[in-house]
């Protein structure tokens, strides 16, 4: 897929919670627009001058036929911030579409359990779109606080379950305390897809190596060039690969959706 | 009409333009062709590589800091073997001059990586990496001492079967006399700056930023350094410079041009915009029509 640098124009903003926005960007006249799989991410330049790298954010929601990518970011920090700070109308620098995601194919059919925790929710959204009609699918969404966002989204999608940690609303835990309330009940699931912190995404893949059941997860990392060119974000791997011979992938490249048993998650 | 004439000549190879990739930041040039044609580039610089395959460092290997950037890699890369199976081959058809970095952790490492590249046609010249401040045996030593920089460039230009640019460290007190060091040790060519050693701490988790601790430090916040260490430098040697650091624009690289350098590469500034070496280029070339000036090597060393 041809990967280019352009600008989008911000046609909505809002504001989801204290320091969660949804953003709604549109592809320019030119662009040629080509389908993203889920799982795929494109890297926002801050507007600021004095910020060189992109910042990775996945993508939430794609409308093809509107022109339309939708993102919902965290203000980790500066560059967020920046972001965040724009208003409808601004144009932002993007870089896209990076990165590998899930593999639709393989979940054809099958029982599958999504799981997104934090600010790892948002990319699940639009892979939950992409199953309906095509997976059975359940979300399970984990949240710190009643500060939840994208629920009602995620409802009109398929179903959902929530997980806070304070128990303020639904399942009182993670979301794979609620994954496992409801295999105790007899709705095991074939597939797992998990995108979301890093203890979150190692207990997911020790839950799914136990029971030998398919598991996809999106990892995280620092990124310098985004597309394959500076290794700045590589991950620890099982085999070694083909081309640099080191047990090492790139994430931005060879993933971020990788399939559970070909990552190490420590270092 | 004809427009300016771009090309230079480096140690017997002539370029089309100036304007060439700085080791690390390209890869092989591959992911980039997807976004423009890296053949009109004037030469592709291609990644460290070794004899062996590397690992590198741990992550986080990146960290951004105001106009510049952290990197601390470690230097992986699939080994000179793999390197010209895979790598070679994809630049066979790419219409420019490649330029191959090569790095080590001893003289013998180097050696046997120069020896084995020189035989390979589609090299046109060799990098040696003396300056990388991320692997902790090797590299930067040989750079940081005029005597030990002398002796590996004299062994290393004896069995070259290619010219030789020696990339110089900026973490040093004197660049002239590296430079110096590097010429009598028969450099072809020298090129400079490589990262500046730099540290970033989160205070939050009050931890390194990077697992390495320390990076080197690229990007627009070094292009100073590099003006002013690229005119020493030329000021210190006969042989060719090739400058270096925070490089984004036009202007950018004709400063490194007017203190003395034959040719520039574009680094860090690719991650900001992946055609930023075009934009280089195009710019040049307004720059020279709107002074009326011929050709760009009449700018070089120009400002003395
Ligand atoms: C594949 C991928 C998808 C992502 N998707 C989303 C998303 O949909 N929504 C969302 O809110 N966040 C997402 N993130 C995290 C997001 O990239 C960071 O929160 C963001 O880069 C922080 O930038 P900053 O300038 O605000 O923070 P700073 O801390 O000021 O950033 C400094 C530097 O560190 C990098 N950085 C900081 N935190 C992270 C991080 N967690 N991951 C990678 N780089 C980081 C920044 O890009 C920047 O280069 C994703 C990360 C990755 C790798
Ligand atoms: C991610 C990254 C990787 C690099 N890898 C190498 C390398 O393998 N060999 C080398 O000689 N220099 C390497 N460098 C240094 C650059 O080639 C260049 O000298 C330096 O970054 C300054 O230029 P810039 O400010 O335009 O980036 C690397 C720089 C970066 C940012
Ligand atoms: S960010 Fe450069 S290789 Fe992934």
């Amino acid at each position: 897929m041809a990967k280019t640098q352009s600008l989008m124009a911000i046609v909505e903003k809002e504001k989801l919670t204290e320091d969660i926005y949804r953003i709604k960007l549109k592809y320019g006249r030119e662009a040629k627009i080509e389908d993203i799989i889920p799982g795929q991410f494109v890297g926002v330049y801050p507007p600021q001058k004095d910020k060189i790298l992109p910042r990775p954010v996945s993508i939430c929601d794609f409308e093809k036929e509107e022109r339309l990518i939708t993102l919902v970011f965290r203000t980790a920090g500066c560059g967020t911030r920046d972001i965040a700070s724009l208003r409808e109308g601004d144009e932002l620098k993007v870089l896209g579409i990076l990165g590998n995601g899930y593999d639709i194919e393989q979940l054809r059919g099958k029982k599958t359990a999504l799981l997104g925790g934090g600010i790892g929710i948002p990319p699940m959204l639009y892979l939950a779109k992409k199953l309906s009609g095509i997976a059975d699918v359940t979300c399970y969404m984990g949240y710190r606080d009643s500060h939840t966002f994208l629920l009602d989204d995620f409802k009109a999608a398929s179903k959902t379950v929530t997980a806070t940690e304070d128990g303020s609303i639904g399942v009182k835990g993670n979301v794979l305390d609620a994954l496992q309330a409801d295999a105790q009940k007899g709705t095991f699931p074939e597939a797992l897809c998990a995108c979301g912190p890093l203890p979150m995404l190692r207990a997911v893949q020790r839950f799914a190596a136990e029971r030998d059941i398919l598991c996809f997860l999106s990892l995280e990392e620092r990124m310098a060039c985004g597309v394959g060119a500076c290794l700045g974000c590589v991950c620890r791997t099982v085999s070694e690969d083909e081309h640099f011979g080191v047990p090492l992938a790139r994430v931005c490249t060879d993933g971020p959706v990788f399939e559970q048993s070909q990552v190490v998650l420590e270092w | 009409m004809n427009g300016p004439d771009l090309s230079v000549e480096i140690a017997g190879v002539r370029f089309e333009n100036p304007v060439m990739t700085a080791s690390g930041t390209f890869g092989s040039g591959r992911e980039y062709s997807e976004f423009f044609d890296i053949g009109r580039l004037g030469a592709i610089v291609t990644k460290g590589v070794s004899t062996v395959p590397w690992e590198g460092n741990p992550v986080p290997r990146v960290a951004e800091t105001p106009s510049g950037m952290l990197n601390a890699i470690g230097l992986q890369n699939p080994g000179v073997e793999t390197f010209i199976r895979e790598d070679l081959a994809f630049l066979k058809d790419v219409g420019t001059k490649v330029i191959v970095n090569v790095c080590g952790k001893s003289t013998e490492d180097y050696l046997s990586c120069v020896e084995r590249l020189g035989s390979e046609e589609r090299v046109d010249m060799l990098e040696i990496n003396v300056s990388c401040p991320n692997v902790k045996e090797g590299a930067i030593a040989f750079g940081q001492d005029p005597k030990v920089l002398f002796d590996i460039t004299d062994r290393i230009c004896r069995i070259a079967g290619k010219p030789v640019i020696m990339k110089l460290s900026p973490n040093v007190t004197d660049i002239a006399e590296m430079a110096r060091a590097a010429e009598a040790g028969g450099a072809d060519a020298i090129s400079l700056i490589n990262t500046l050693t730099g540290m970033k701490i989160d205070v939050e988790k009050r931890t390194f930023v990077l697992a390495n601790r320390t990076g080197g430090l690229s990007g627009p916040a070094i292009h100073p350094v590099a003006v002013r260490m690229v005119y020493q430098a030329a000021h210190a040697v006969r042989i060719p410079v090739i400058g270096m650091g925070g490089v984004a624009d036009a202007q950018d690289a004709l400063e490194l041009i007017l203190a003395g350098a034959s040719g520039v590469a574009v680094g860090s500034a690719v991650f900001n915009r992946p055609d930023t070496a075009i934009q280089v280029i195009d710019g040049i070339r307004d720059y020279l029509i709107r002074h009326g000036i011929g050709s760009v090597r009449e700018l070089i060393g120009a400002v003395c």
